[in-house]
């Protein structure tokens, strides 16, 4: 039964889309949820690039032979598909546009703290992808989106100073918007809302922008090291002159491993939201939630070396980054422990968010653990570079953060729009997605325990992985269906949809105690704050006294 | 930084202090990289520009009399990281040839 | 409230000119303004971070080749830039000074001399630099090292590979230190212009504050650089 309430909305209220039209308003503005509308577009245009690529690389595979494209075009393929999944759709996705919109709503603020720094981060984004667009139309990269020297330094004829100067400058986009966020919830918070009474989407918004500020300058340098080599000379990783390929490994995977908890943690925090909210609960181990958050952010910093059990390390080194990566598990356990136990004797909803919230409890946990598998040197030597790896972290990345990605724009959308989706068709597309992303990454586990490479367009010498390939690039084409189906919802519901009330979700949070969607400056008076987060009890008690309602 | 120093009415005298010091620092070290102290200049090296740099954030950038922890919290956070770069990586290095 | 957000209109209130609509409180906004500025120093650590871990790697490695690399880049320029940059580091905590005690001439002038100090210290490493290039130091195709002697080891010469590698970083790391200091000469001029027109008070002067923060750490990183780069092995 769905839980979503509608009313008839008289006159339309002035709100942040209405207040002003014309395209200026919007490339000029720096109204944060606006923003964050600008970031939606971008991001869904670029998730349409990458899974473009991805659609080539899985009908490429359907085949043993190469047969589809080029060795050299399935490099660039897999490359490109990666870059831009990754620098320009998951890495912005929750924070630029969930976490902009809501941030200051949540904490009961009328901006962020530098609501121009925030439209600079934007268009900072869009320099970088459009450089990287250039970059892909005119030749692209083929060294996989990891770029190893010394053969993207000294080999490769491809576009790495183009495309490496668009990360980058993509990257401080995102260093900036950790930058804002960081000082947005130290400064901004509402009277009465302490950091025990932020809802954990904040903490762990909080903890992503601690990975994105220490963690994206090195990669930003690492690039710049590639690029003084390749356009200046000035090898800093060419064998010839003493230098070591693994050095370049050090410091990119100094950032990237910690920049897949920039992609999981806000995902984690939606995740938290939503089942609190659809159990009628507060989160269970609040503190424990918390802090595991921030745990994660400092733990994943101390693990990047399990990308380079097999490259040549030390092998005392490797045996502490195995036992490092072992230990950056347990945060997130501990999260999928409270996240169950909300759950336990909760009063369950299945609307569409919580369909993906319970998707993202199986899918993440099977991604999680298969990652302790990929700890264990033993059997990192067999299946690393294999597609073990690669379902490994698209089950976390899509399973994962993707599926929280859209239950937070579903439980968001009515805030944000101001309108109610299609409820029955978005419990479908979840469950397509659900389906259609099982089929296509399943298969790939047990294609890569049993020896298949990553990366490899022709698999002909091995024509028994054939099946669980067409399996896998089947289960594709429907998570694609599953993908499209909401962006025909929401835009439908724009025009179409029923219009929301403050909290169709009769959810907890702050964002709920202004109108959908809100007036430009979020709040017509500064709320203040005397109840603990998660008060579903007050929430839901029958004639509750109205629960202080700042307008 | 809140708008007026808890320090005493004029920082001044301690501003010229610590601009000699920082030039005494230099000088020193210069000086020490001419003496062979074999394994120990470069420990010498980094220990004095150490001092300078705390001198130049404690002093010049007002941490030592900062309002709040939270701006000794973002230096220790930026530095542990930092010492966790470097240490960690020469955890590598330092090892690779044991076997 | 009736302010539009588009950029640079937004409803000035009388008494507080400078306090933008967001912020309840000029104190509130200038704790922002600082904890922005530091955490962004924060990010600065790391990026030349990346790079002191590369230095450090290959020193370890090629200490010898290092050392005879380091001993040819001029180390009386290198020393008087740091007290070049030390100085300036005390012009700016005038000028932070000043701005709070409203001395508009110390204010001044305190930022003229540090953007000259700063000017100095760029036109020393030009002619490090041009010292380099005369020296076929830069590293390319025209780099050469032969027949350097490996400081305390006579008769055993430097590998130019490796020394190649010293002067890479040597430019990579003093190269993204001037573009820094370009940025500081950039901010400590907007700051001048602004002191110059009156604007800041004592109760308004957070860009001086939040500048000055920048300057130093530019400082800070030079302290470093200059004993690892200059000071490897110096004994006569």
């Amino acid at each position: 039964m769905s839980m979503a309430t509608a009313i008839p909305q008289p006159a339309e209220r002035e709100n942040y889309l209405n207040k002003e039209y014309g395209v200026w308003s919007w490339l000029l503005t720096t109204d944060h949820k606006r923003i964050a509308l600008l970031y939606l577009i971008s991001i869904t245009f670029f998730f349409f690039i990458g899974g473009f690529f991805a659609l080539l690389i899985r009908l490429e595979l359907l085949t043993p032979a190469g047969d589809l494209v080029q060795a050299d075009t399935y490099n660039k393929l897999f490359t490109m598909h990666g870059m831009v999944m990754i620098f320009f759709f998951l890495i912005p996705s929750i924070p630029a546009v969930l976490g902009n919109f809501l941030v200051p709503l949540m904490i009961g603020a009328k901006d962020l703290a530098f609501p121009r720094i925030n439209l600079l981060s934007w268009y900072l984004y869009i320099i970088g992808g459009v450089m990287m667009l250039h970059c892909m139309l005119t030749g692209g990269v083929d060294t996989g989106w990891t770029f190893y020297a010394p053969f993207s330094t000294s080999f490769t004829n491809t576009k790495i100073v183009e495309a490496g100067l668009a990360i980058f400058v993509a990257g401080f986009s995102s260093i900036l918007t950790g930058l804002n966020f960081v000082v947005t919830i130290h400064r901004m918070r509402a009277p009465g809302m302490t950091w025990s009474r932020l809802p954990l989407f904040i903490w762990a918004h909080y903890a992503t922008s601690i990975i994105q500020l220490l963690g994206t300058p090195v990669v930003a340098v690492t690039i710049v090291l590639v690029a003084a080599e390749r356009a200046l000379h000035l090898g800093i990783f060419d064998p010839k002159l003493g230098g070591d390929p693994l050095l370049f490994q050090h410091l990119f995977w100094f950032y990237s491993h910690p920049a897949v908890y920039i992609m999981i943690l806000p995902s984690m925090g939606v995740v938290t939201e939503i089942i609190a909210c659809f159990s009628r609960k507060r989160i269970f181990g609040y503190h424990f939630v918390a802090f595991s958050s921030i745990a994660i952010a400092v733990f994943g910093f101390l693990v990047w070396a399990h990308h380079m059990f097999v490259a040549g390390i030390s092998v005392y080194s490797a045996l502490v980054f195995s036992f490092l990566s072992y230990a950056v598990a347990l945060p997130s356990a501990i999260k999928v422990f409270n996240w169950t136990a909300t759950l336990y004797k909760g009063s369950i909803h299945y609307d569409a968010p919580m369909l993906y919230a319970f998707g993202f409890l199986g899918l993440f946990t099977i991604g999680g653990l298969t990652g302790l598998f990929l700890s264990a040197l033993g059997i990192n030597v067999h299946v690393t570079d294999t597609y073990f790896v690669v379902a490994h972290f698209h089950y976390i990345m899509v399973g994962g953060a993707v599926m929280g990605y859209l239950g937070g724009m579903h439980f968001w959308w009515p805030k944000i729009s101001g309108r109610l989706y299609p409820e029955g068709w978005a419990r479908l597309a979840a469950l397509i997605v659900f389906i259609g992303f099982n089929l296509t990454f399943f298969p790939q586990f047990v294609l890569g325990y049993m020896g298949m490479p990553r990366r490899y367009y022709d698999y002909s010498h091995m024509p028994e992985f054939q099946v669980l390939n067409v399996l896998s690039t089947a289960g594709a084409t429907v998570l694609g269906v599953g993908y499209l189906l909401p962006m025909v919802y929401f835009l439908w519901s724009m025009r179409y949809g029923k219009p929301a009330s403050d909290n169709p979700w009769n959810a907890a949070g702050l964002e709920w105690k202004t109108a959908s969607p809100p007036p430009t400056f979020n709040f017509d008076e500064e709320p203040v704050v005397t109840w603990e987060a998660y008060n579903y009890e007050e929430l839901d008690a029958p004639h509750s006294e109205e629960v202080p309602v700042a307008r | 930084m809140s708008a007026h120093s808890s320090a005493t009415s004029s920082p001044l005298k301690g501003y010229f202090a610590v601009w000699i010091a920082l030039l005494a620092g230099t000088g020193l070290t210069v000086y020490a990289a001419t003496l062979d102290l074999a394994p120990y200049n470069a420990a010498v090296a980094l220990g004095i520009a150490t001092i300078k740099a705390t001198l130049v954030a404690l002093f010049f950038m007002h941490v030592w009399h900062a309002s709040e922890k939270l701006t000794k919290l973002v230096v220790i956070a930026a530095l542990f990281f930092l010492l966790l770069l470097l240490g960690l990586t020469m955890s590598d290095y330092a090892t690779r040839l044991w076997s | 409230m009736p302010d539009s957000t588009v950029i640079g209109l937004h409803h000035e209130e009388e008494h507080r000119p400078e306090l933008l609509h967001h912020f309840a409180e000029p104190q509130q906004q200038r704790d922002a303004a600082s904890l922005g500025m530091w955490v962004f120093l924060g990010t600065e650590v790391m990026f030349f971070g990346g790079l002191f871990c590369a230095y450090l790697v290959y020193r370890r490695w090629y200490f010898g080749d290092f050392a005879a690399a380091s001993k040819s880049i001029n180390m009386g320029l290198g020393a008087t830039n740091t007290a070049v940059l030390i100085c300036s580091s005390l012009t700016v905590v005038l000028a932070v000074w000043a701005a709070q005690t409203a001395r508009r001439t110390l204010l001044i002038g305190s930022l003229a001399l540090t953007m000259l100090l700063g000017l100095a210290f760029l036109g020393i490493k030009a002619v490090e630099y041009k010292d380099k290039f005369e020296e076929h130091h830069v590293p390319g195709a025209s780099f050469s090292f032969d027949h350097v002697e490996i400081p305390g080891h006579p008769g055993e010469y430097a590998n130019p590979r490796h020394a190649q590698m010293f002067f890479s970083l040597y430019f990579v790391m003093t190269g993204l230190h001037a573009l820094h200091m370009i940025v500081g000469l950039g901010i400590f001029l907007w700051l001048f212009m602004m002191a110059w027109k009156g604007r800041f008070t004592p109760e308004w002067n957070t860009p001086v504050e939040i500048g000055g923060l920048y300057w130093h750490f530019v400082d800070i990183v030079w302290i470093y650089l200059f004993p690892l780069l200059y000071l490897i092995d110096r004994h006569p």
